[in-house]
């Protein structure tokens, strides 16, 4: 009968202990991967990990005993990494990083520099001695800067057709439907690339051709959204009362489409993050003098990536974070605001 | 086959031809945004005017749009999509025909990568719901899902071709060669990396619907008779659990679409991405047009066989009306 028994342990490490060691000797080993040259890169980037596993299982712990345990330390760890990055690109006229597009001033620059961490290049440099961290801020201005103008461009025009199509509904809805459907028969990158066949790449000719990838998916969303809501009480007794259509659309159903079709512009920002470093990569986007993630990957194809792993390792790393983040948050976000009900 | 359902069959591909006439009309107005003079183009500036208007009478660039539109898909309607603007000035659907093959076998061998490692996967993370190996899984597909897929074929290459020098990189073996293997063995990397983000979205949409499976009371008979967890994961939960899994195959056709043009560009193999992002460099708008149709019309088509194929996998959907 001794399984019954309610059995008592005394925690033991005590938790805080543990947590405490955890994080610590996480970011030492962290650190030290990082910073020691003597390394073979497979042995740094073990010797990283491992510490940022570690880093991250001790946060957590400290976490949970901080803030109960609903605590989810991935999502802070991305909405920090956001933060950091958006800090960082704010301020990069103010920061003292090295040349970033001038390749006449880097001519005394060390060339292929490896990422240090300290001192003049902490990210090494590139094949004119461009300072990779500077370009990788720079990158992430005009990524971002894309990315959200063109979820921003998306949301209003995609929301508002869909909301038309769902509360109209009957030829109207046909319409949209047809149109949604004719833009959707091409796949997206797909769609990029021939739109980037004619467009000079400007930023905003980029911005535009992405936003035209977001226009289907929150049509839908919207468009199921309003219509779910569309013969509810609150609606029908506005309607009774009087009300125009257009106070109905943006009074009644707009509080009630805004918080699923939000949570899907979240999502949609790191599709289009990756959507915009693929066309770069592919030497259809933005053009080398100016940095972004995927021209900065391309510089690294062939035999510079064999040498010099740190020219795609460093701007990757960059995407990968915050691609990352954004993927976190969105899941956060939908999950929280976006009832699978509605989703058609 | 019932009358009812022929006629919704009919309807579906009434409304798929609707929507590649709208497509094509779409595809063929990239001309119309095109900046500058394609005459001028070919030929290079500083010719006598005569040669432009000579050249641009040749390739009908004086007719009105709509006879241009109307010329264009008649001939692609008969197989011939015009001629590459780019020298040496080959025919584009000699092209595309010779791309397809390499492009159609790097997305199916990806998709049946990713399938062969995502049910397995998920049957695991699923059976042991909640315990390390599924929360190990969980992380892992989530990140991979953050990875874009030039950037996967990259580090691929980084460890599996520079590092341990497993795979040869670059050169291909076409299959009609019938070097079968030496073709698997060129194919492998490519496929491998656009199977990458494909299987973290199978896995992670298997295994939550497999959870939802294995609580029904069906299971729970299966297992009170002393079926093995095999036998019940294979022949009895898969097949139910398979709609989701299905509807993100369609959804998910355009990015795999995606990924191998861009693995293709990266691993330089003779595809139809690398024909399209070339071309698309070059401003060579035929060869582009006649790629993106084919594709959108592949596309299109495949999408529809999988809303078909739901009444098979699902009988409660075969009797909804349209």
């Amino acid at each position: 009968m001794s399984d019954i028994a309610p059995r008592t342990r005394t925690a033991f490490p005590p938790p805080l202990l543990t947590a405490v060691t955890l994080t610590v000797a996480g970011l030492v080993l962290l650190v030290f991967g990082a910073t020691t040259p003597q390394l073979v890169t497979p042995a740094k980037a073990a010797v990283a990990l491992l510490g940022l596993g570690m880093l991250l299982a001790g946060a957590s712990r400290l976490g949970k005993l901080w803030a109960g345990p609903g605590f989810d330390v991935v999502f802070w760890f991305g909405a920090g990494w956001l933060l950091l990055l958006g800090l960082a690109i704010l301020c990069a006229p103010w920061l003292p990083l090295a040349e970033d597009r001038d390749v006449a001033s880097t001519v005394a620059a060390p060339v292929f520099a490896t990422p240090t961490f300290t001192g003049t290049h902490p990210l090494g440099t590139n094949a004119f001695g461009l300072d990779l961290l500077a370009r990788s801020l720079y990158g992430a201005r005009s990524s971002l800067l894309i990315s959200l103008s063109a979820v921003a461009l998306g949301t209003v025009v995609g929301g508002a057709i869909g909301m038309v199509a769902g509360y109209f509904q009957k030829s109207v809805d046909r319409a949209v439907g047809i149109a949604t459907n004719s833009l959707l028969a091409v796949p997206p990158l797909i769609l990029l690339i021939a739109l980037a066949t004619v467009l000079q790449p400007h930023l905003r000719n980029v911005a535009f051709s992405l936003a035209l990838l977001t226009i289907p998916g929150m049509v839908r969303l919207a468009r199921a959204t309003t219509m779910a809501y569309a013969n509810r009480e609150f609606v029908v007794a506005a309607r009774a009362m009087g009300a125009t259509r257009s106070r109905i659309l943006l009074r009644e159903l707009l509080p009630n489409v805004l918080l699923p079709v939000l949570s899907l512009a979240v999502v949609m920002i790191s599709v289009l993050i990756v959507a915009e470093a693929s066309l770069s990569f592919l030497g259809l986007g933005i053009q080398p003098p100016e940095p972004t993630w995927g021209n900065m990957i391309a510089e690294g194809e062939g035999q510079v990536f064999e040498d010099h792993p740190h020219i795609v390792l460093v701007p990757g790393a960059f995407l990968f974070l915050t691609v990352f983040a954004f993927n976190i948050v969105g899941e956060k976000a939908r999950g929280r605001w976006d009832s699978r009900s509605v989703k058609l | 086959m019932s009358p009812a359902a022929l006629c919704r069959l009919a309807l579906r591909v009434l409304e798929l031809v609707g929507v590649l006439f709208i497509a094509s009309i779409g595809v063929f107005s990239l001309v119309v945004l095109m900046p500058g003079d394609p005459a001028v183009d070919i030929l290079g500036a500083g010719r006598a005017p005569a040669e432009y208007a000579a050249l641009r009478t040749e390739l009908g660039l004086d007719e009105p749009l709509v006879t241009r539109y109307l010329d264009w898909l008649g001939g692609a309607l008969t197989g011939d999509l015009g001629r590459s603007v780019v020298p040496p000035q080959s025919d584009v659907m000699d092209r595309v025909l010779s791309a397809l093959p390499v492009s159609l076998e790097i997305a199916a061998l990806g998709l049946l990568i990713a399938l062969l490692i995502a049910v397995p996967l998920a049957m695991w993370s699923a059976y042991r719901e909640g315990s390390a190996a599924d929360r190990i899984i969980g992380a892992g597909t989530f990140g991979v899902l953050s990875v874009p897929s030039f950037l996967a074929g990259l580090l691929l290459i980084l460890v599996l071709v520079n590092s341990a020098g497993w795979f040869p990189r670059s050169e291909w073996v076409r299959i009609g060669d019938g070097d079968l293997l030496g073709n698997l063995h060129h194919a492998f990397l490519p496929a491998l990396t656009v199977a990458l983000a494909e299987l973290a979205m199978f896995t992670r949409v298997l295994r939550g619907d497999l959870i939802v499976t294995l609580r029904e009371d069906y299971i729970l008979a299966a297992r009170a008779k002393g079926m093995g967890p095999l036998r019940i994961l294979f022949t009895d939960a898969l097949r139910p659990s398979s709609f989701s899994l299905v509807t993100l195959l369609g959804l998910s056709l355009g990015r795999l679409i995606g990924s191998t043009v861009v693995v293709e560009y990266l691993f330089s193999l003779p595809g139809m991405g690398t024909l399209i992002v070339n071309a698309a460099g070059q401003g060579d708008y035929p060869m582009v047009q006649g790629a993106v149709l084919t594709i959108a019309v592949i596309y299109v088509v495949i999408n529809a066989g999988i809303d078909l194929s739901y009444g098979y996998l699902d009988p409660r959907t075969r009797r909804v009306h349209v």
